[in-house]
């Protein structure tokens, strides 16, 4: 059990494993500059990171480098995670993939474990007690790295979703108490459900009289979305607006037909431009008030 | 993780009680509009039912937790003395007079999943509401929260 | 109170102030019932934006209210069904006849203008 023939160092297990710990961090702060050189070195070897010039490399793999050795001396990661998520946010743009940065941490993890085992060749023993204290902590220092990222992409992407949906379905306010839903592209039930609320609360929040549902762009419906439909459009009724669907394809009539929908209660009109005019027309008529069949909460 | 919320009911004001308590548990857990109006509504119409043929029950609200989707649990109990024809009161009919007047079929259409059990010592009716979880939402919500 | 309920010329307009018990709709009923005869209102607009749930109870007795007045020579028309309930209603496929519906105060006098001049048997 006496192992400390070279060093006194005490046969304690917890402060054994500790005293490690910063004996390796005092000999990763000690060989700084190789390490940061050689990494940077592999780095471009291997071709990753090439969107960025190797000033940027070397400065950024310092941060990286100094702010590793420091989780692995405090044992927390926060600092890293931090560090990680700015680095993210600033190379994301510029194109930096997830292959990218996964390599690079395991690049560093690589590097430091032959660098440990150079220094320490010479006693297995303690070699094997410094990479027992070295590599729970490297992998978790990889993962937040590599995690961080990927979040940060998807983050990214999803917003970039959002964005394009919220252009792809805007309610527009053609006229005084008159509104346009075009709706284009896929039409699920997800997208459905959110349009369906956006509609109602624009008819509220505009005083909508009439609203037209374009959906020329919408190339087929299943019978959930288009029982979805025919419920918006009751749903408007029930606020007091009129409602006039145009663009249907004969497609998506034939569907509604199959459901069972009362094509001769809802107000169809071939194309956008006709059912604009209807619309006007009947928001003319109507000016403040509902005709009949407008008015009429009747299903 | 939120506990359940039992709620008596007694008489009509109770009915209040029970929406006001589905409706705030559903915002709570992130139902989305117009779902926690659609569980309101169906709690209102099935916690009348108790007030309306038996005279006291409870409804009791219990969160649900998986791993892919959320949910809110609607339990409506009472010891009546049951539903004889619960086939005919589950049945919908379009002139809006079917389901015997009890409700239950509109209930239905309102939440996902529904079990009714009745004999002579009570009634008991089951209903589920759930929302997938969508995880990049829920990262981007994270994300902001950090900010 | 949670129903104010105003008179404005020949209408009652009856503005629900938050969610009622099922007695309340009750009471609700009976008062208009007894102010349509009262005041010999022609027509009645009842604003439910403040109710968060319509529920059979409450679309049955709207029809009530309906039919009431209209043995009484009053057209009715509600208002301010909000976006949730009105996707509620119909989901639930609640029967809505002989409901009249305008988006807000100012279409419902105007629609009820509309039914009371002249082609009064069609009101309501």
């Amino acid at each position: 059990m006496d192992e400390d023939r070279d060093h006194g160092r005490p046969a304690n297990t917890s402060e054994d494993a500790s005293s490690l710990l910063q004996e390796l961090v005092a000999y990763l702060r000690d060989n700084r500059t190789e390490h940061r050189e050689e990494w940077a070195r592999r780095i471009s070897e291997a071709e990753l990171l090439g969107v960025m010039s190797d000033e940027e490399i070397f400065s950024e793999a310092t941060e990286v480098y100094d702010n590793y050795v420091d989780a692995l001396e405090t044992g927390s990661i926060e600092t890293l995670q931090t560090y990680a998520r700015e680095l993210s946010e600033r190379i994301i743009p510029r194109g930096v993939e997830t292959h990218e940065v996964l390599g690079i941490v395991l690049l560093l993890r690589d590097l430091l474990a032959r660098s440990l085992f150079a220094k320490y060749q010479n006693d297995l023993d303690l070699l094997n007690r410094i990479l027992d204290a070295y590599e729970p902590a490297a992998n978790r220092i990889a993962v937040t790295v590599g995690v961080s990222f990927v979040e940060e992409r998807e983050r990214v992407i999803q917003d970039q979703q959002e964005a394009m949906r919220e252009l792809s379905t805007p309610v527009l306010l053609l006229r005084d108490r008159l509104l346009i839903l075009p709706i284009i592209g896929v039409l699920d039930s997800a997208r459905a459900r959110q349009l369906t609320e956006q509609l109602l609360t624009a008819i509220r929040d505009n005083r909508a009289a009439v609203v037209v549902i374009d959906i020329t762009g919408v190339a087929t419906v299943d019978e959930t979305v288009a029982n979805h439909l025919v419920q918006t459009v009751e749903a408007s009724r029930l606020m007091g607006a009129s409602t006039i669907l145009t663009g249907l394809s004969s497609e998506i009539a034939q569907t509604l037909v199959d459901l069972g929908v009362d094509l001769s209660m809802m107000k169809t009109v071939g194309d956008l431009q006709g059912g604009i005019e209807e619309a006007e027309r009947l928001a003319g008529y109507l000016g403040a008030e509902s005709p009949d069949p407008a008015g009429d909460a009747k299903t | 993780m939120e506990d359940e919320v039992r709620v008596s009911i007694e008489s009509d004001a109770d009915l209040v009680s029970a929406r006001a308590e589905g409706r705030a548990m559903a915002e709570r857990l992130g139902f989305p509009r117009p779902d926690p109006t659609l569980i309101a509504t169906a709690i209102s119409e099935i916690a009348r039912n108790i007030v309306v043929h038996v005279g006291r029950g409870e409804i009791i609200l219990r969160p649900l937790d998986e791993d892919r989707r959320y949910g809110l649990l609607v339990i409506a109990c009472d010891q009546g003395s049951g539903i004889r024809d619960v086939d005919g009161a589950l049945r919908a009919e379009y002139s809006g007079r079917g389901g015997l007047g009890l409700g239950l079929p509109g209930a239905r259409r309102l939440m996902d999943e529904f079990e009714i059990e009745s004999d002579a010592d009570g009634t008991t009716v089951t209903m589920k509401k759930w929302r997938l979880r969508d995880e990049l939402a829920g990262l981007r919500e994270e994300r902001r929260r950090r900010g | 109170m949670s129903v104010a309920i105003l008179r404005q010329g020949e209408y009652l307009i009856a503005s629900i102030q938050s969610d009622l018990s099922d007695s309340e709709v009750i009471e609700l009923r009976n008062e208009l019932a007894e102010l349509v005869g009262r005041h010999r209102a022609r027509g009645i607009v009842i604003d439910v934006s403040a109710l968060e749930v319509i529920d059979s109870f409450v679309a049955r007795s709207l029809r009530a209210i309906v039919l009431t007045a209209k043995l009484r020579g009053a057209s009715t028309v509600i208002v301010g069904i909000q976006p949730d309930v009105a996707i509620a209603m119909v989901q639930f496929r609640l029967n809505l006849a002989p409901l009249r519906v305008a988006l807000d105060l100012d279409a419902a006098t105007t629609l009820l203008d509309r039914l009371t001049r002249g082609d009064a048997e069609d009101g309501g």
